[in-house]
């Protein structure tokens, strides 16, 4: 608008700001957003308690001793058997997330593409795991797994192998349990955003004269990615902190950063230790947090859109 | 894109498409002339959008046969048909620009970068959106997502082009613009045309031909004129503007509405006896005699008035309660005839029509 005509304009809202009725309707608009605001409080509270307190607890924790303020705790993550740890925690993170796209992608594509019926059918198989408990999928795997497990007898007594082969209690058999507890967290994000893509745009890139794999890797896999996205940071994060898997099929063999805090806190009852190795591990994770929204955006990153 | 964009005539045999136990297709055949614009007129579930699926290779028909020119395309995956295509929700590529979406399919024809900026520029001014070729597209608004849907279809200078229901998302004022920018770029690109709508006012505007369809098979093929002025049979008559019927009699060449005798430009074309007349709002007028021996006349009771801007419709009531209604033109000087006083409209035998209830 021309700017002659601001101050009459702003001037005809103030007279309006001052009508009939203006004060009282003013008020309730005012009253309205407290009483939305304290109905937001109570959830408001018991995130703050449950979710904040101990993280800001830990915090204080990782930089204090007896004496007083120190930064003992981080020095000490130094030492070659943290490092060691931290680049098995990453290595094992990264394996299990790859292998999980791999698998998770082309499930993930069929659910989406089948019928409803089946698709639901298919989608419920991928969640029956994730209804299991934890300790009993990694005992199922110890029991297929180990020297004289199902796998290794069938393959011997097959022929395929002479000795058994060393699947569990080392690096191999703890991916294989990872990935099969991650891969409903690959394949669910991943079959939302697939779902959401409009088969018109298949067909639209059909006849712009595009083939069927140029068509799925220039237009599919692109309006995918939100979901792989998602599925890549629920993955990843939940690697870098798992615990019971890596402990059970790892047979002490594979060494997690979680599995260094545990040790801290029930071997040595050091508190302040664990509490560093706590922290390092979020800021981390908010790293790769904000590493992969930098890169592929934060509104995908949350599988917003 | 330019004028030297040659077209293909296309044609249709035979082709059958069932769904179950319904058929979507009934052994359909329709010759489309090179360079010409046909609209695929029918209500929701007439097979119209199947139909143009089946042309564009998205729906494989059970038989038949389609032909673009000289070559069957029949058994050819979309990808290979090299025709241009509108979607109803335009299905722009949320992942690309405008110009992005406008390069793609010269991409994928391997032509060389500079040709594509300047083909994709030459398109973006075609549409008059010059300067919104960065633009994502969700940043557009419906119109203009509209054009660039129509620039994208036809950038690679397809021969043929199929529109389906592509203006159906827009608002009114918008629509009708669209409706003559579509039909000025078909004039000047000269592309085979086929579009699909169910607006029948829409298809009376922008088309040659309009083919219209119901139940999986063509009713009437005709010039829009032609169809409204003269329609095969009710369902035409029904569906192509507003109209009221009255059941008449035919019988020796003549018409009877009760025991009175239409006067008619011409002998009713069907020979069928129990048929109707078609009584269109806008062919009436108000009479003043109850008689006039050059029209045939209707009395009645007036029954409401409404008024629409442009015009005004009247509803009467006829003797025997059937229901008409006459259109006239509004003026500043109009009254509403008050409810119940009688009137009496008359029609012009040049402007009588009659049809059967279906073709037989």
């Amino acid at each position: 608008m021309p700017a002659a005509a601001q101050p009459a304009l702003t001037e005809h809202l103030a007279h309006h700001r001052a009508g009939r009725n203006a004060a009282e309707l003013r008020a309730q608009d005012r009253a309205e957003q407290w009483m939305l605001g304290s109905l937001a409080l109570p959830g408001l509270l018991l995130i703050g308690i449950v979710a904040l307190a101990p993280i800001v607890w830990l915090f204080w924790l990782s930089f204090r001793t007896a004496d007083g303020m120190t930064l003992a705790h981080y020095e000490r993550l130094l030492h070659p058997s943290y490092l060691i740890t931290l680049g098995s925690t990453f290595e094992l993170s990264f394996l299990v997330t790859g292998v999980s796209i791999l698998l998770g992608y082309p499930l993930a594509y069929i659910i989406a593409q089948a019928r409803p019926r089946i698709a639901a059918l298919l989608l419920l198989l991928v969640l029956f795991p994730i209804w299991t408990s934890l300790l009993v999928r990694c005992y199922a795997w110890l029991v297929l797994l180990q020297r004289r497990g199902l796998i290794n007898t069938w393959l011997s007594d097959l022929g395929f192998i002479d000795g058994p082969l060393r699947l569990v209690h080392n690096f191999t058999g703890t991916s294989i349990g990872m990935v099969h507890i991650m891969l409903p967290f690959m394949v669910l994000p991943l079959y939302a955003s697939m779902r959401a893509i409009n088969p018109d745009y298949m067909r639209a890139a059909a006849n712009l004269g595009a083939s069927p794999v140029q068509a799925f890797w220039q237009i599919f896999v692109p309006l995918s990615l939100p979901g792989l996205a998602a599925g890549i940071v629920i993955v990843f994060v939940l690697c870098l902190g798992f615990y019971v898997t890596p402990a059970l099929l790892g047979g002490g063999r594979v060494m997690m950063w979680s599995m260094q805090i545990e040790r801290n806190v029930s071997y040595y009852g050091d508190w302040g230790a664990a509490s560093a190795l706590g922290v390092v591990l979020l800021v981390m994770t908010l790293g790769i947090l904000w590493l992969l929204g930098r890169v592929i955006g934060f509104d995908k990153l949350t599988g917003g859109r | 894109m330019k004028s030297t964009t040659i077209s293909l005539p296309i044609s249709i045999g035979d082709v059958t498409k069932t769904y179950g136990r319904t058929a979507a297709l009934d052994n359909v055949n329709l010759e489309i002339a090179s360079g010409e614009f046909i609209t695929l007129l029918g209500p929701s579930g007439s097979g119209k959008t199947t139909l143009l699926m089946v042309l564009a290779g998205f729906i494989r028909p059970n038989s038949g046969q389609i032909r673009f020119g000289d070559r069957e395309v029949t058994l050819l995956p979309p990808h290979k048909r090299d025709v241009g295509m509108v979607f109803q929700n335009y299905a722009l590529f949320p992942h690309m620009t405008v110009a992005g979406n406008l390069a793609y399919p010269l991409k994928l024809r391997g032509i060389a970068r500079a040709e594509v900026e300047e083909r994709v520029a030459r398109a973006l001014d075609m549409v008059q959106l010059v300067g919104f070729g960065e633009r994502q597209v969700d940043q557009l608004s419906g119109g203009q997502r509209q054009r660039v849907a129509l620039a994208r279809a036809i950038i690679f200078e397809p021969r043929i082009l199929l529109m389906d229901e592509p203006l159906s998302a827009l608002d009114k004022k918008l629509r009708e613009q669209m409706q003559i920018e579509v039909r000025h770029l078909h004039q000047r690109l000269g592309m085979t045309t086929v579009y699909v709508t169910h607006d029948q006012r829409e298809a009376l505007t922008m088309s040659d031909r309009i083919a219209v369809i119901n139940h999986g098979r063509f009713r009437q093929i005709d010039k829009p004129q032609d169809l409204y002025e003269r329609p095969n049979d009710r369902f035409i008559a029904e569906f192509i503007g507003e109209s009221h019927f009255l059941p008449v009699e035919v019988r020796g060449g003549a018409a009877y509405l009760g025991e009175r005798a239409m006067r008619l430009a011409e002998p009713p074309r069907h020979q069928a006896p129990a048929q109707f007349l078609v009584l269109r709002p806008e062919k009436l007028k108000i009479v003043e005699a109850t008689e006039a021996a050059d029209l045939n006349v209707f009395s009645g009771q007036v029954k409401e008035f409404v008024y629409q801007g442009e015009s005004s419709l009247l509803y009467v009531a006829l003797a025997d309660g059937q229901p008409i209604a006459i259109r006239q033109p509004a003026g500043n000087a109009q009254r509403a005839p008050l409810p119940g006083s009688p009137i009496t409209l008359g029609l012009a035998p040049a402007d009588t029509i009659i049809v059967p209830s279906e073709e037989p």
